[in-house]
């Protein structure tokens, strides 16, 4: 077997969140420090190395061999360390502790149009963008006709980049990057840009690259994108490798880890001075499986579990749904009832179903109230959260898009036809 | 990183490693190796900084001889007619516009490499590349500036009859100097700006003051000869003095206050990037 490409050898990284707000505000406390360790020894500014409980540890010890041609698919959740270990790949900071090394010309791309001036044109921005990737202007030069034909913005190439669409500014940027040609590429997230076609246009474009026998880190949230184009894969997972394998093994785990990791969830004992007590609340998929995150088409369970010690009538779950402290949803668990029916002592699990593509990506909290019409009972603010998110459907020309205004898929249907003449 | 050979090698044939990425301890090197293979860089980010300056602005290249012109009216009108600062046989227009030209260099690269870690503070958490570049680059667009203030200042010479002389070939080794303590001090106040904001309010305090203590407005005559040597700690003293030397013919700078001034402009040079390069590996995680 050759020698691995890239190699990684207990690489950890600790972001020490306590100094950096002190360190902002105070010059004169530490000015000291800094031109005492000027020459020293010492790492000029940096405060003393005792172990801080503000201490965040990103990354804990990853080994990991990459070969030439492997396409290595990253997945995990957010905070797991995925970007740490790009950037530390990438040599964008510096790891704590361990060792790697790389073979061969590298070439990162944690952001497309890094570096992109909005005052400049772009044909302007081609070479600027492609310098800052590390293309020589003669590269640059060499590439330009195909770069602007796979942007298509042919007709926009001398005006400034500030009047373009978001949309051609994004294909312009992908394109630079797309044509870099390092023997390793390392990628975070870019694909998750520009309309659909355009982004087919790119994954053929990044297939090209790993069949030309280039090896590819690929870090991702989409894993249609993963499966599709990765040969290898590793799950991090709290700054761990958690798993290391094939592609189809990763995501199963990965999808696995999504699952039992049910985000906020409430569980509690009953309240014996009420007739009837929640004991769980639990975000659930269509399989009844707990989760906390979600793609856009899936359908999302809120469970509430309650217990009933006493013959009760009229008792009624309140559910309600807000996304960035706006109410969305305000429903009963018997909103479809033509009667609110009395409830026997035992067990009870009421399940309200959010349909797929109802709710946009974004971060939902779930609050429960109980009672009857005569008296409120129990009231638990965010007792379970989840979180919805673009993974398969590529949102970017979208009017629900997350960051836009409205918090739901558009409801309704819409229609176009033609009325009269001008 | 091997950014010179486009073409694609098998990889494995290679024995050393291209990178090695380690947590680094101590100082490095000064960094002109990694300086030399970002070249390309280098030149994209002066090219990018020239076309966005003047673009878009009413008086484009006109700007460039504004600021030092309007300096030398105001010195002129108060110092040179109200004042009467002795400038012996040279006009005090020109006078003050030999060392306005110079000073213009030295304060715009001041400021601009201090701030540059700044302004680009997205492309340093996105992309690797010697980050050195960022404030070597913001002095090298004020290079053609200080061309531009050039010509104008022969100009001005031309017109008040001041005859030229073949020291004016000096010129450039004087402007080696103001980059080299401009820079020297940019650098490491670039480094510090990352951690503390304070340095972007002091920058101008520090200008105003480094302002007055050149003589730009007065004639070095002015102080008393047991200070010069103390005084030429200021690099800028001996640049000025120099370059009107050169151009106006007045009295050379002694030779030991120009050795004053080069030794303390290379100690600032080394204290910035040595600052610079020890801190550079946290810019990423701290800005």
């Amino acid at each position: 077997m050759s020698s691995p490409v890239i190699h990684m050898d207990g690489l950890a990284k600790r972001y020490r969140i306590g100094v950096q707000t002190a360190s902002h505000g105070r010059l004169t406390e530490s000015m000291w420090n800094g031109i005492t360790s000027l020459f020293g020894r010492g790492h000029a500014g940096e405060l003393s190395d005792h172990v801080d409980e503000r201490d965040f540890w990103a990354l804990r010890g990853v080994d990991l061999d990459v070969y030439q041609g492997d396409v290595l698919g990253i997945v995990g959740r957010n905070g797991a360390g995925k970007t740490t270990l790009l950037k530390i790949l990438s040599r964008i900071t510096e790891p704590t502790e361990g060792y790697a090394e790389l073979r061969g010309r590298v070439g990162a791309l944690l952001e497309v149009g890094t570096g992109f001036h909005p005052e400049l044109t772009g044909r302007e921005n081609i070479f600027l963008n492609g310098g800052i990737l590390g293309m020589s202007r003669q590269e640059i030069r060499s590439k330009f006709d195909e770069i602007v034909e796979f942007a298509e913005v042919q007709k926009f190439i001398d005006t400034p980049v500030k009047r373009y669409s978001s949309g051609m500014f994004v294909r312009l940027a992908f394109a630079v990057a797309a044509h870099l040609e390092p023997e390793v590429l390392i990628i975070d997230e870019v694909l998750a840009v520009g309309d659909i076609n355009f982004q087919r246009k790119c994954l053929g474009k990044m297939g090209d690259v790993a069949r030309e026998g280039r090896t590819v880190i690929f870090v991702s949230h989409n894993t249609g994108a993963v499966a599709e184009l990765c040969t290898r894969a590793v799950l991090l997972e709290g700054g761990h490798k958690m798993v290391d394998g094939s592609v189809q093994t990763v995501l199963d785990a990965y999808a696995e880890l999504m699952a039992n990791r049910g985000g906020g969830t409430l569980d509690m004992s009953p309240d014996p001075t009420l007739p009837a007590s929640v004991v769980e609340v639990a975000i659930e998929d269509a399989a009844a499986r707990r989760a906390s995150s979600f793609d856009l088409p899936d359908d999302i369970d809120i469970v509430v579990r309650y217990r009933v010690v006493e013959r009760v009538h009229g008792f009624q779950l309140v559910v309600s749904l807000a996304r960035n402290a706006v109410r969305l949803v305000h429903t009963f668990d018997t909103d479809d009832l033509d009667h609110i029916p009395a409830r026997d002592p035992g067990l009870y699990e009421a399940r309200y179903r959010v349909p797929g593509m109802t709710l946009k990506a974004g971060l939902y909290t779930v609050d429960v109230d109980t009672g009857t019409l005569e008296r409120h009972m129990q009231t638990f603010e965010a007792a379970a959260s989840f979180e919805i998110e673009e993974r398969t459907v590529n949102a970017h020309s979208k009017g629900y898009r997350r960051d836009r205004p409205g918090h739901l898929v558009a409801l309704g249907a819409w229609s176009t036809k033609r009325v009269a003449d001008a | 990183m091997s950014t010179v050979a486009p073409t694609v090698q098998p990889a494995q044939s290679v024995d050393r490693p291209d990178v090695v990425i380690r947590p680094t301890r101590g100082g490095g090197s000064l960094a002109v190796h990694d300086v030399w293979r970002y070249r390309e860089l280098l030149y994209f980010l002066i090219w990018r900084d020239l076309k966005v300056r003047y673009r878009q602005t009413a008086f484009g290249v006109a700007w460039v001889v504004l600021q030092p012109l309007a300096l030398m009216l105001v010195f002129s009108l108060f110092l040179g007619q109200l004042l009467k600062v002795n400038t012996g046989s040279t006009p005090y227009p020109v006078f003050v516009f030999t060392a306005l030209v110079p000073w213009t260099l030295f304060a715009q690269s001041l400021t601009a490499s201090s701030q540059s870690l700044l302004i680009n503070a997205n492309l340093l958490g996105k992309i690797y590349f010697p980050r050195i570049i960022l404030p070597i680059s913001a002095v090298g667009s004020y290079l053609l500036d200080f061309g531009i203030s050039t010509i104008l200042l022969l100009g001005l010479m031309a017109v008040y009859g001041v005859t030229l002389h073949l020291g004016v070939l000096l010129l450039p080794l004087f402007a080696v100097l103001v980059v080299t303590t401009a820079l020297g001090v940019g650098v490491g106040l670039a480094a510090l700006n990352v951690r503390y904001r304070d340095v972007q309010s002091g920058i101008p305090l520090l200008i105003q003051l480094w302002l007055f203590a050149s003589p730009i407005a007065y004639p070095i005559t002015l102080v008393p000869e047991a200070y010069r040597a103390l005084y030429a700690l200021n690099p800028m003293v001996s640049v000025i003095g120099g370059v009107r030397w050169a151009l106006l013919g007045t009295d050379a700078p002694s030779v030991d206050s120009i050795f004053v001034s080069i030794a303390a402009a290379v100690v600032l040079l080394v204290i910035g990037v040595v600052y610079f390069r020890r801190t550079e590996r946290t810019f990423a995680d701290v800005i």
